[in-house]
């Protein structure tokens, strides 16, 4: 099956309030793309789950959240992301801010569509006094513990950034970490990838080693092909952080004049095609 | 006469607080503990395992500043696996603290109400995990007392008084060793786990420490000082540790 599609139609199937998944880490590997489709579509009223970088900023400055589900939101290179600062300070979002741990456990639990995964992460921090609707289980073991019993974050669609993919779904990263990418697919109902690069199933094989191939395509509905797709975060070896343009774009949250000029330069366009020629332009 | 510099002074700490540790994954917040455990590394803990930052360990850990050489990769330690490694409980962390209380609650999530915090922070990040799965130490490069506080305003890492209300089993990888600051290190070796003053750096006084702290400190007769870096242990940080002097940039002298 051929499952080619666009950022456009990938985006037309978000429904207000869904809750979605946003694959990579920080400022690393995002599908960036897809977040600046998103900026351009009407949808609002988001739960976004994520290990959060530059794509919660921008969804936050475009009021696209409602709900954050997160250990962290860094531009890796500037450790606090400006913009979510910005929107934290303003109590514009509803902050369920978890230890990173547990968003991978409940990442894993919705993968395995178990309602919930123990973990002692959690007990005696405020986490549990932030997130009332977590709750704890008690070991039916003869040690008796108490956990935190970290329920399953169940997405509705996922999104993320492959370096290389086919046009089935099979997807191949190339960097040096595959971050929680394959959790976010499986605890996801609709799921769509985008790629540097569409290749033939044969040519994959000559891109990396063997355990470059976490996606497979029944974890897939969707496949995009986005060069640069990840820009500004970083998706090595195709390229690295646009540190520069990163900054520029940090620099917004402090200068409303700049940041206007920032949205029409590089997200009141067209499509991701103009973006890119923004970029290139620059 | 030693010349140095309070940085170097408290970097010297950091390494100290790794000192008998072994076989770990030795991880850092800021430059004055991500030079100590090189430091560390390099002379008395020499079995510590460190990371490049990203997901390999490497042999011989790059200067603070970033990767200089060539690296020999030791192993792989990609993001999904810290976890499993650091509940496993293999692992010493110095965590930076925006605020610290005299039990060693901790936290730098954010300031303020946390549905419409003053400032966001950092947030919970790892803290709450690591706390209650491994030994966590905590580096304070400017202590006042908006950060040796009365009260933390969210308890992001977890402090001696909370983890005694847990179940022994949870509480058991609960394991807070050091608090390093830019005046002193401190411990929590009391009967009730309260923040103990260890050691004084050198030029400063218990009436410094004092005015800088919100909470009520055990400090018992005989303050002994912080001890200065040897000579190997400069040349390591000035040569080869941080020849940038990013240091410098942390802590003032």
């Amino acid at each position: 099956m051929d499952k080619r599609t666009t950022e456009r139609e990938a985006v037309q199937e978000i429904r207000d309030g869904m809750t979605i998944g946003i694959g990579g880490w920080g400022s690393r590997r995002k599908p960036m793309s897809i977040v600046r489709e998103i900026l351009r579509s009407s949808v609002k009223d988001l739960t976004v789950v994520t290990y959060g970088g530059p794509d919660v900023g921008l969804l936050c400055n475009a009021g696209k959240i409602k709900r954050l589900v997160y250990g962290f939101v860094s531009l890796d290179s500037i450790p606090l992301e400006p913009h979510f600062r910005k929107a934290r300070q303003a109590g514009a979002i509803a902050a369920a801010e978890l230890d990173e741990g547990m968003l991978q456990w409940g990442l894993l639990a919705a993968s395995h569509k178990l309602p919930f995964l123990p973990t002692r992460a959690g007990l005696g921090s405020d986490v549990l006094e932030i997130n009332p609707n977590i709750k704890l289980v008690r070991s039916p073991y003869d040690d008796g513990e108490m956990l935190v019993a970290m329920p399953a974050l169940e997405l509705d669609i996922a999104f993320i950034h492959m370096n290389r993919g086919d046009v089935r779904g099979n997807g191949q990263y190339l960097g040096p970490d595959p971050y929680f990418d394959e959790l976010y697919c499986r605890a996801a109902k609709r799921r769509f990838m985008s790629v540097e690069k569409i290749l033939t199933t044969a040519e994959m094989a000559n891109q990396g080693p063997l355990q470059s191939r976490i996606i497979n395509r029944t974890m897939i509905d969707g496949v995009i092909e986005a060069p640069g797709g990840a820009h500004f975060t970083e998706c090595p070896p195709d390229y690295g952080r646009d540190e520069a343009f990163q900054k520029a774009y940090a620099a917004t949250a402090k200068d409303e004049d700049a940041w206007l000029d920032f949205k029409k330069t590089y997200l009141d366009l067209e499509n991701e095609a103009e973006y890119q020629r923004a970029v290139r332009n620059a | 006469m030693s010349d140095a510099t309070r940085g170097e002074i408290c970097a010297v700490a950091a390494a100290e607080a790794f000192r008998g540790n072994g076989e770990i994954l030795a991880s850092c917040f800021g430059i004055a503990p991500a030079i100590g455990a090189r430091l560390a590394k390099a002379t008395f803990e020499p079995d510590l395992l460190m990371t490049d930052g990203v997901c390999t360990v490497v042999d011989e850990p790059n200067p603070v500043s970033g990767p200089g050489h060539d690296q020999i990769v030791e192993a792989w330690l990609p993001f999904r696996t810290i976890f499993d490694h650091l509940w496993n409980g293999n692992r010493h962390v110095i965590m930076a603290a925006s605020q610290i209380d005299r039990f060693g609650n901790q936290n730098f999530a954010c300031i303020g109400e946390h549905a419409k915090p003053k400032a966001q922070l950092l947030g919970m990040r790892g803290a709450p995990g690591n706390t209650i799965s491994h030994r966590t130490s905590y580096w304070v490069p400017n202590q006042t007392r908006k950060v040796f506080v009365d009260t933390v305003d969210v308890v992001s890492g977890v402090g001696y008084d909370r983890a005694s209300r847990l179940d022994e089993a949870t509480a058991r990888g609960h394991d807070l060793h050091r608090v390093i600051s830019n005046l002193a290190v401190y411990d929590f070796e009391t009967p009730d786990h309260s923040m103990r003053l260890r050691s004084l750096h050198p030029g400063v006084t218990i009436d410094v420490v004092v005015e800088n702290t919100a909470f009520e400190l055990v400090i018992e007769d005989d303050i002994p000082e912080t001890r200065l870096p040897t000579a190997e242990e400069l040349q390591l940080i000035r040569e080869k540790i941080d020849p940038e002097g990013l240091l410098r940039r942390e802590v003032s002298n």
